[in-house]
Parts: C-alpha cells; sequence; structure tokens
C-alpha cells in the first residue's frame, strides 16, 4: 500500500486566526486505503484543516497537493429543507453518473426507503445525516474530509457510517474524519492526527 | 445530471434555485407584493393628480423594480451558505462564476420577470399612455437582469454578515444609479416623443457587461465568505 | 519585483515612517503657497465677488475625490492579482481620506452654489456623481469594518472598490445624459484669461498639496493598521522597545 503514489500531501500547514496562529507546521500524508482520525480538543482548528485541504480558503503558510477528487462533508449537512431526500441526494451527486435507481437503492440502503419524497424540514437531524450517508455509498471521490460526520446519528447510523467507510477503503479510497467518538465496526484501526497536543 | 464545465454548471444552478423557489412560491409571491405597496405609496404622498403620476410613473416603477430586486436577495446565497450547500457548490466540477450565473438568472425568473410581465398594470395605476407601455416593458425588461446581477454581488459580498442587510442597500443602490437613469429617462424622452434607441441599446449592453462581468466578482466574494 | 520588497508590512512600517514627515511638510507649503495664491494674489471677480475663491479648495478636492478611489481600485488589483498584504491595508488607509475629500467637494460646493446659483443644492451632473462617489466610498469603508477578519475584509472591500471603479465612468457618463434631459444648471466662470490662468495655477497647487496630503495621512492610517496586525509580532515588540 505504501508503494501507490498518495492522494493528498499537505506539508507544514499553518493557520491562523484573528492574528494568533491556530496550530502550525501540521504534515499530512494520505495514502491510498488510508483512514485517518483527526482528534483534538474544540478550538484547536479540526474544521479550519479539513476546509483548508478541501481548499476553502489558503493556508497562512504551508502547501497543500490534491492528487485525486475531493469530497467535503462539512458540520452543516448540506440539505435543502424544502427538498426530499431524493432530490436533496440527486443534488448532492452533481459530480457522479448515477441512476435513478441507484439513488433509491442508496436511500433504502440508508434507511430512509420509505420516507424518500417527504420533505427534509420534516425529517429528523438523524436522517437528514442518513441522506448524506447514502451520498456516500454513491460517491466516486477518492479522497474523502468529513467534518463531524457522526453528530445525531444513532447506533445503527453509527454502524452504517463504519460500512460506508470500510467499503471506500477496500476500494482505495482515503478518509480524513474529525470526530470526538470512537467510530466502532471499522476493518482496521484508524491513524491518529491530533491537534493541539 | 453530471455537473462538469460552465454550461451544465448555469443550467444546474438555474434549475436548483428555481425548483427551490417553486418549493417556497409563497415567499417568492411576496416580491410582486411589496413591489404593488411601494406604487401604492407614491400617490398617497405626492398626490393623485394625474399629469404629475404620468410624469413621475416610469421612474417610481424603476425604483419599485430595484427594491423588490433587493428585497429578494436573501434568496440568493445565504440560506446555501448557512445550510452547507454552497460548500458543495464550489467545490463542483464547473467555475462558481457560472453557477452565480445561473443563479442570477433564477432570481431574475423569480423577481424580475414578474415584474416585467406586470407592469402594464403599474402603468394603467400611473396613467401612463398606452402607447408607452411596450418601451416600458422592453427597457424593465433589459434592465432588470442588472438589477439582479447587481444585487447578487451585494449578496456576495455581505454573506455571513451581521450588518448585511442595510449593507446591502448601501453597496447595491449607488450602483444601480445608471440602470435607473437609462431605464426612466427613455419614458420620458418617449413622452416627449423624442427617439430612445439610444436608451434601448445602452440598457442592453448594460444588461450584457453586468451579466458577463459580475458573475466573476460574486465567485470571488463567494470564495471569500467560504474562507 | 519592485513592490514585493516593500510589501512585507515591516519595510513598510520603515520606509512609511521615512517618508511621511517629507509629505506632511510638502503639504504645508504647497498649501501655503496655493493659498496665498488663491486669497491674496487672485483678484476679486467681477461678477461673483469674493466668494469665486472657495474653488481653490472645491475644485482640487473633487479632483482628489476621484483620484483616489482610482488609486484604491489599482490597490484592489495588486491586492486580488499578487495578494500583497500592504494592498489591503491601503485600501482602508485611503478610503476615509477619499470619502472626505468627497464630502468636503460637496458641502463647498454647497456654500459656493447660494450665492451664485441661489440653492444649496442643485442636482447639477457634478454635484450628483460626487453624491453617490460619497456612497460608493462610504460602501467600501462600512464593508471592510463589518468583516471581522481583516484579511477577508480588506478582500471585501477590493472586490466592491473594483466594481465601482468600473462603474464610476459609467455613472458620471449617464447622470450627464441625465442632466442635459433635465436642463439642470451648469457652471461657468467669467473671467479675463489672464487672470484664469492664474486661477488654474493656484488650483493646480492646491491639487498637488491635497495630493501630498493625502498621501502623508494614508501612510500614517497605514503604519496604524501594520501596528494594529502585526502587534504580536517579534519584529514589532524589537522596534518598539
Amino acid at each position: 500500500m505504501s508503494q501507490s503514489p498518495p492522494l493528498l500531501v499537505a506539508k507544514a500547514l499553518t493557520a491562523e486566526r484573528g492574528g494568533r496562529a491556530l496550530f502550525e507546521n501540521v504534515n499530512v500524508t494520505l495514502a491510498p486505503g488510508e483512514l485517518v482520525a483527526l482528534r483534538g480538543p474544540n478550538g484547536t482548528g479540526k474544521t479550519t484543516l479539513l476546509r483548508l485541504l478541501a481548499g476553502f480558503g489558503e493556508p497562512e503558510r504551508g502547501e497543500i497537493a490534491r492528487c485525486a477528487p475531493i469530497l467535503f462533508w462539512g458540520h452543516a449537512a448540506a440539505i435543502k429543507d424544502e427538498l426530499t431526500p431524493i432530490e436533496n441526494l440527486k443534488l448532492l451527486c452533481a459530480s457522479e453518473v448515477v441512476s435513478a435507481t441507484q439513488l433509491t437503492a442508496a436511500l433504502e440502503r440508508c434507511g430512509l426507503g420509505t420516507r424518500r419524497s417527504v420533505l427534509a424540514r420534516k425529517l429528523s437531524a438523524g436522517q437528514r445525516r442518513r441522506i448524506g450517508l447514502a451520498w456516500l455509498t454513491l460517491a466516486s471521490a477518492k479522497l474523502w474530509l468529513l467534518d463531524e460526520p457522526t453528530a445525531a446519528l444513532d447506533a445503527a447510523g453509527l454502524a452504517l457510517l463504519a460500512d460506508v467507510l470500510n467499503a471506500h477503503q477496500a476500494a482505495g479510497g482515503a478518509a480524513i474524519v474529525a470526530t470526538h467518538q470512537d467510530i466502532a465496526g471499522l476493518q482496521f484501526q484508524p491513524r491518529l492526527l491530533e491537534l493541539g497536543l | 445530471m453530471r455537473v462538469n464545465g460552465p454550461l451544465a454548471g448555469i443550467a444546474w444552478a438555474l434549475i436548483r434555485d428555481v425548483k427551490l423557489a417553486w418549493r417556497n412560491r409563497g415567499d417568492v409571491a411576496l416580491v410582486p407584493t411589496f413591489f404593488f405597496v411601494v406604487l401604492m405609496l407614491f400617490p398617497l404622498a405626492v398626490g393623485a393628480e394625474r399629469e404629475t403620476l404620468a410624469r413621475i410613473g416610469p421612474g417610481v416603477v424603476w425604483v419599485a423594480a430595484l427594491l423588490s430586486s433587493l428585497l429578494a436577495a436573501h434568496r440568493l446565497f445565504a440560506a446555501d451558505f448557512a445550510d452547507g450547500t454552497l460548500e458543495q457548490m464550489r467545490l463542483l466540477d464547473a467555475p462558481l462564476a457560472s453557477l452565480a450565473f445561473g443563479k442570477i438568472i433564477a432570481h431574475w425568473f423569480t423577481t424580475g420577470l414578474p415584474i416585467v410581465l406586470l407592469s402594464p398594470i403599474a402603468a394603467l395605476q400611473y396613467g401612463i399612455a398606452p402607447a408607452l407601455i411596450p418601451l416600458l416593458v422592453i427597457t424593465l425588461f433589459l434592465g432588470t437582469p442588472i438589477l439582479s446581477a447587481l444585487t447578487a454581488t451585494g449578496a456576495g459580498l455581505t454573506l455571513g454578515l451581521r450588518a448585511g442587510s442595510a449593507l446591502l442597500g448601501l453597496l447595491t443602490l449607488p450602483l444601480a444609479a445608471p440602470v435607473l437613469i437609462f431605464g426612466a429617462g427613455a419614458l420620458a424622452e418617449a413622452r416627449a416623443g423624442l427617439p430612445v434607441d439610444a436608451y434601448v441599446s445602452l440598457l442592453a449592453a448594460g444588461a450584457l457587461v453586468a451579466l458577463l462581468a459580475l458573475p466573476f466578482a460574486i465567485s470571488a466574494a463567494l470564495k471569500l465568505a467560504l474562507d | 519585483m519592485l513592490f514585493s520588497k516593500y510589501a512585507s508590512p515591516q519595510n513598510f512600517y520603515t520606509l512609511a515612517g521615512k517618508l511621511e514627515p517629507w509629505f506632511w511638510a510638502a503639504a504645508v507649503a504647497l498649501s501655503a503657497l496655493g493659498l496665498y495664491i488663491g486669497l491674496v494674489l487672485a483678484p476679486t471677480d467681477a461678477t461673483q465677488g469674493e466668494v469665486y475663491r472657495v474653488i481653490f479648495i472645491h475644485v482640487p478636492a473633487a479632483w482628489m475625490s476621484m483620484w483616489l478611489y482610482l488609486v484604491m481600485a489599482f490597490y484592489a488589483v495588486l491586492l486580488l492579482v499578487f495578494n500583497t498584504k500592504i494592498s489591503g491595508m491601503m485600501i482602508r488607509a485611503i478610503a476615509p481620506t477619499g470619502a472626505w475629500m468627497t464630502l468636503i467637494a460637496l458641502v463647498t460646493g454647497a456654500l459656493w452654489g447660494r450665492p451664485t446659483w441661489g440653492t444649496y443644492w442643485a442636482w447639477d451632473a457634478r454635484m450628483t456623481t460626487e453624491l453617490i462617489l460619497l456612497f460608493l466610498y462610504l460602501g467600501v469603508i462600512a464593508l471592510a469594518n463589518a468583516i471581522d477578519d481583516p484579511k477577508r475584509g480588506d478582500k471585501a472591500a477590493a472586490i466592491l472598490s473594483l466594481v465601482g471603479s468600473i462603474n464610476v465612468p459609467i455613472i458620471y457618463f449617464s447622470v450627464k445624459w441625465w442632466n442635459t434631459l433635465h436642463q439642470g444648471a451648469s457652471v461657468s466662470l467669467t473671467s479675463s484669461p489672464k487672470m484664469a490662468k492664474l486661477m488654474l495655477n493656484g488650483m493646480l497647487i492646491m491639487g498637488i498639496a491635497l495630493w501630498m496630503y493625502a498621501i502623508a495621512v494614508a501612510l500614517n492610517r497605514a503604519r496604524s493598521i501594520v501596528l494594529e496586525r502585526e502587534r504580536d509580532r517579534a519584529w514589532l515588540a524589537e522596534r518598539l522597545d
């Protein structure tokens, strides 16, 4: 696995907020099949790091080389209230070639089969997150940057997330997951990247 | 639908926003309502003398159209910014400027176009000569896209700011002065029996320049907001 | 590149500190000369009397209001294309002076208008453009201040000044067009060619004086911004010890 070229290389990243360094000299290299758990107390810059890696803004210092298409799933779930799960999923899959059957199947797999034509406004926070999980099952991007994907998910939802990450890893994808929670059911223990040490 | 390239980006953003507007059609319908409320205020303020109303009518219609465009500004980016969908748009395989263009057109469909279509009613209210109504419709048709583009620029620059809405007015309204001058000026010239070709051409040129150039400014502003 | 050397806050702070006194000195000396020409040498106008002397402030201030917007737009391009830190600070440093120049031009114009046209405000093409320009300046200042992150504020202000600078000629053209349509007042000064030359010289000298003043005050403001933004940097601590 270590011979294959990395999907992402970030060197000596430094980010600032309000003139003060949030983190300094952070290095991240992600090879295919690698899973990284991004940890750190609140306010140490986990979200900032993921956003920089995704290309939102420039780091104060340091370089980022992205060698694969990126999927970024942020704090906000990227779900439109006034659309149904199936419509939301279709928008999220704007970079994919997917059929209507695939969209329906993905929602069913994520436990939204019966609710696929209800407006997202009427879904619970966990159900809204599950639309995102369905998106992950269809996504072709090799590099995933997930910010607190476990938020609002129940035990079954967490198991689903673990399944999705396992499949992604098996297909040669890589992911950085910022989370305070251990994700049970992962095939391989993720490498730890800790901020704020 | 796979979004790759600017044209797909324009179509995707346009269809998406029109669909969202349709789902929120109650909110969207408020815009033409607001337009007519503004129109109602002027006779109450300056008096209902027919000659006065016919003279100020075109200008009032333009001011009302401008205010209506601003009123609908929050629909352009604010919700997408708050719910995280703007982040996803930035990562699409299409230039952000193309998505901004699609959004401007969608904004125009839901604010400018209804006003263009309803403007003959406004003309009747203000006693604007029936012969001038086609010109009013044409100038509004050419000028309201510029207003949408300027509104989108202001909305992009003030995205996520506390003083957003007051600032939006300060940024956008002065820039819209030429549109107002040429739009209302055309009607004033026509009333005096003078040719209006120059006004119509200038509005058309303005629409072209605004729609081609401002999406890039909006794209820069959105990237800044997402930093 | 030439400006990259001075584009670091540290070098800028030093250089601006050295240059600033010279610009202040030039501003004071040229103002004294310009005002001497305007208030003493220039003869009383045959029709307007003494009141026309306000042009020695009014016209240069109006020139500066336009120039400074262009200079601000120039720094906006530098910031957006080359991402030089100082450019953003210069935008913030220039905008208030630009707004003041615009306001001075408007107020002196109104004071001059009262005795000559019989009204403070005439919706004259130039006055209207000037008023719109004031709002454009205020927009840039307000936008830069509304954004918490200084660098984001700089860039947003830069985008706005760029859009505005493209619009300023269009606004002037359209307002002039509108003005001929509505037959507003237009300003003309009756005087002999010889006297006109003296007055033009006075106005030019005052114009250069205001340039010097604007540069001095912008450098001063930019230095303050450097102090504020770089307060935690080592170089500044060493300097201030």
